[in-house]
């Protein structure tokens, strides 16, 4: 079975890990979610074009295409710096002061959950939960776990990366 | 695969894992693994090939030993040492010395009532095997309580051996497990479906995710027991996207089980079919509400529908469809094997059986604990938990996630079960226990929880919708000392209209952090209301307040 709507980018090998989800799914409906998770992991982010090809190709309206990749925290539609740092604010670790490493960093990079710094090095992000409450505060640098991290400490990590020369 | 060849097989591993004379089980859960387990692992590994030690001792990269706070660990069997905060340079010595007495310096003796004071049923093969191995888990008597149910029992029998166990529902309602496969089972429907609701949602809870990625066959033994139990054909595993390694270990488990013919057509040689998948979430902590995570499977937004209809009578794509927690599929097969009346056994009158918990906050031994049902909070906390450190007193204990409560001292004596739990303010929640010391502000607590169900609010019914953001306002202004007590009283009234008017869950569980704290920590919210003082000095109103006089 062949996508109904064309591949945007024939040359973008990525674009074939999203037809191949949407074909191991028969190209049912329900494999939006599915389908969306392919295309932030291969893409990093959910953009217009990709939401327009999934719902062509699922036969799905996109305004039902956009509101399931805007109801779920886990889609972002906005493009991540080079580096993450995710700030867990699970109940562990806001008892255990992850509320003060987000203060610090504000105060020393500006940066806000959500936002990436202008020069897109870096971006800051919060989750609900991580699951490690055992190690709280926790935080991960591009997707590495720290656990009992202070202040101090995550700031200046994320210092390094700004620093960094490319 | 029949039983005789499943023992066949069994006996096999056993022969092959008795050939080495140790066994060294390096704990690979995230938790050890941020504490750098895997170079731990790899410095075993070479100090194995440099002592020569090959093939008499074995490098295995195990499960969850439970004690997060002293990870990385290290657990030898057959002698069942266990080491703690254990370094890639400790490896030569560990190797060296693995037939004399334990090294001291790597243990701890004030842990011991951590492990000793603890009954396991669902993690009680304590992380000793290597959980992308089926043959691991068949070694230890795995799938054949699934064979046993195929050849020996009526789908009838198998429900009733889990109404007597007296098993309820571990994702925190407590719904009895055998009365929901009754119903089920008696849905006239040709297909049917079996969910396990893997969308561990709760802040400061890890037990489903600990099960999920150290014990994946158990899951899906309970849950293929279940499909046959009620007549289900196919079945969907709904796990967090936030926990990837358990996604990838529940596949590797499900193409593992097929291989073996544990999954997939005519399992045993029996006419029952059973095929499994994994869905993954994606971030919304509604979609742990039944009718919720059955719309995130069909692909759509996760917003819940009123009930009835229930989704046993009308679920997944219309079907009967049975949804049941991690933990609570993860006992089945126990169940199956030992008999309901030794599960019966376990616990209390009303809540049979163990629960794990996540017990972490403010208290020295963090990590993953499974109690039996009626052990007190004070075991818990300071003879299994070892007390809070610092020399703080302790606050309070909050279980039950944002829908749960906040307990104060006085009911530290009061039995964890479902129905005290739900006496003393809070539920048992999915196992989420947070304890805090005399440094948190209860009200502060409050408004994290209310912060967090009003952002996580569908936004489908008006209570929940508005009802929250107006509570967080009011939470808000009371940190800031800006309150007064009509803003207090606003706050009662709001309570008591989210939690009776939401649709779901989440609505109606959201004003129960606001009421226990209300409850037990009255003076608190007076002390910000009335002096403009936070008394743990945790709200910032305190200083602010000091400039202006």
């Amino acid at each position: 079975m062949l996508p109904s709507l064309p591949i945007p980018h024939p040359e973008d090998k990525r674009w074939r890990l999203v037809v191949g989800t949407m074909r191991r799914h028969g190209f049912a409906a329900e494999a939006l979610i599915e389908t969306l998770h392919t295309v932030q992991s291969a893409f990093g982010f959910l953009d217009l074009e990709a939401l327009r090809f999934v719902a062509a190709n699922l036969h799905v309206p996109l305004s039902r295409v956009y509101g399931v990749a805007t109801f779920y925290n886990y889609f972002t539609m906005k493009p991540q710096g080079e580096h993450v740092c995710v700030v867990c604010m699970g109940t562990a670790c806001y008892i255990k002061g992850s509320g003060q490493i987000l203060d610090h960093i504000a105060e020393k990079h500006h940066l806000a959950p959500g936002e990436t710094t202008p020069d897109k090095k870096a971006s800051l992000v919060v989750a609900r939960c991580l699951g490690t409450c055992g190690l709280a505060p926790v935080v991960t640098f591009d997707g590495e776990v720290a656990g009992k991290i202070g202040p101090a400490q995550a700031a200046d990590k994320i210092e390094e990366w700004l620093t960094r020369d490319n | 695969m029949i039983t005789e060849e499943l023992e066949q097989l069994a006996a096999d591993e056993i022969a092959q894992q008795k050939k080495c004379k140790h066994r060294l089980f390096v704990c690979m859960g995230t938790g050890c693994v941020s504490a750098h387990s895997e170079q731990v692992k790899q410095a075993l590994e070479a100090e194995v090939e440099k002592q020569g030690l090959k093939g008499d001792t074995q490098i295995v990269s195990g499960g969850c030993q439970g004690l997060c706070a002293a990870g990385p660990m290290v657990a030898i069997e057959p002698k069942g040492t266990i080491y703690q905060n254990v370094k890639a340079e400790d490896a030569a010595e560990i190797l060296e010395k693995i037939d004399q007495a334990p090294i001291e310096r790597l243990q701890d003796p004030t842990t011991d009532a951590f492990f000793e004071r603890q009954t396991k049923v669902v993690l009680n093969l304590e992380g000793r095997l290597d959980p992308e191995r089926i043959e691991d888990y068949i070694a230890v008597g795995g799938y054949s309580a699934l064979l046993k149910a195929l050849a020996e029992m009526t789908p009838t029998e198998v429900v009733d051996q889990i109404t007597h166990s007296g098993l309820r529902g571990r994702g925190g309602a407590g719904y009895p497990t055998g009365l929901k496969w009754a119903t089920v089972a008696k849905a006239r429907s040709e297909h049917k479906y079996v969910i396990c609701n893997g969308d561990e949602g709760d802040p400061g809870a890890f037990m489903d995710r600990s099960v999920m990625e150290d014990y994946p066959h158990r899951v899906i033994e309970g849950m293929a027991i279940a499909a046959y139990a009620i007549g289900a054909d196919a079945g969907y595993l709904y796990v967090r996207a936030e926990y990837p390694l358990a996604v990838k270990r529940l596949g590797l488990a499900i193409r593992q089980a097929q291989k073996y013919g544990l999954l997939g057509e005519n399992i045993g040689g029996t006419p029952f079919s059973f095929r499994l998948d994994i869905r993954m979430g994606a971030g919304a902590f509604v979609c742990g509400e039944e009718t919720a995570l059955i719309a995130s499977i069909e692909g759509g937004r996760g917003t819940p529908r009123p009930r009835p209809p229930y989704p046993a009578t009308a679920g997944l794509f219309g079907q009967p469809t049975l949804i049941n927690n991690v933990e609570s599929y993860a006992n089945i097969a126990q169940i199956i094997d030992r008999g309901a009346e030794w599960y019966a056994a376990i616990g209390t009158e009303k809540s049979k059986g163990t629960k794990i918990f996540a017990l972490t906050g403010t208290v020295k031994n963090t990590g993953l604990v499974e109690v039996p049902m009626g052990i007190s909070l004070r075991e818990i906390i300071f003879d299994i938990g070892g007390g809070i450190p610092n020399n703080r007193a302790f606050k309070a204990v909050q279980t039950g996630g944002p829908s749960g409560g906040c307990m104060p001292a006085e009911l530290l004596d009061s039995p964890v079960d479902y129905e005290s739990l739900k006496k003393a303010g809070s539920h048992m929640g999915s196992g989420g226990m947070i304890v805090m010391d005399e440094t948190s502000c209860m009200v502060d607590v409050a408004r994290y929880f209310m912060e967090f169900c009003m952002t996580e609010s569908c936004g489908k019914c008006v209570p929940c919708r508005v009802g929250t953001a107006q509570m967080y306002d009011i939470l808000g202004k009371i940190t800031a000392g800006r309150a007064s007590l009509d803003d207090l009283a606003m706050l009662e009234q709001l309570c008591e209209t989210v939690g009776t008017m939401s649709l779901c869950g989440l609505g109606q569980g959201a004003p129960n952090p606001v009421k226990s704290t209300l409850h037990y920590f009255h003076d608190e919210y007076m002390a910000h209301i009335v002096d403009k003082r936070c008394p743990a000095g945790v709200c910032k109103i305190a200083a602010a307040e000091g400039i202006k006089a």
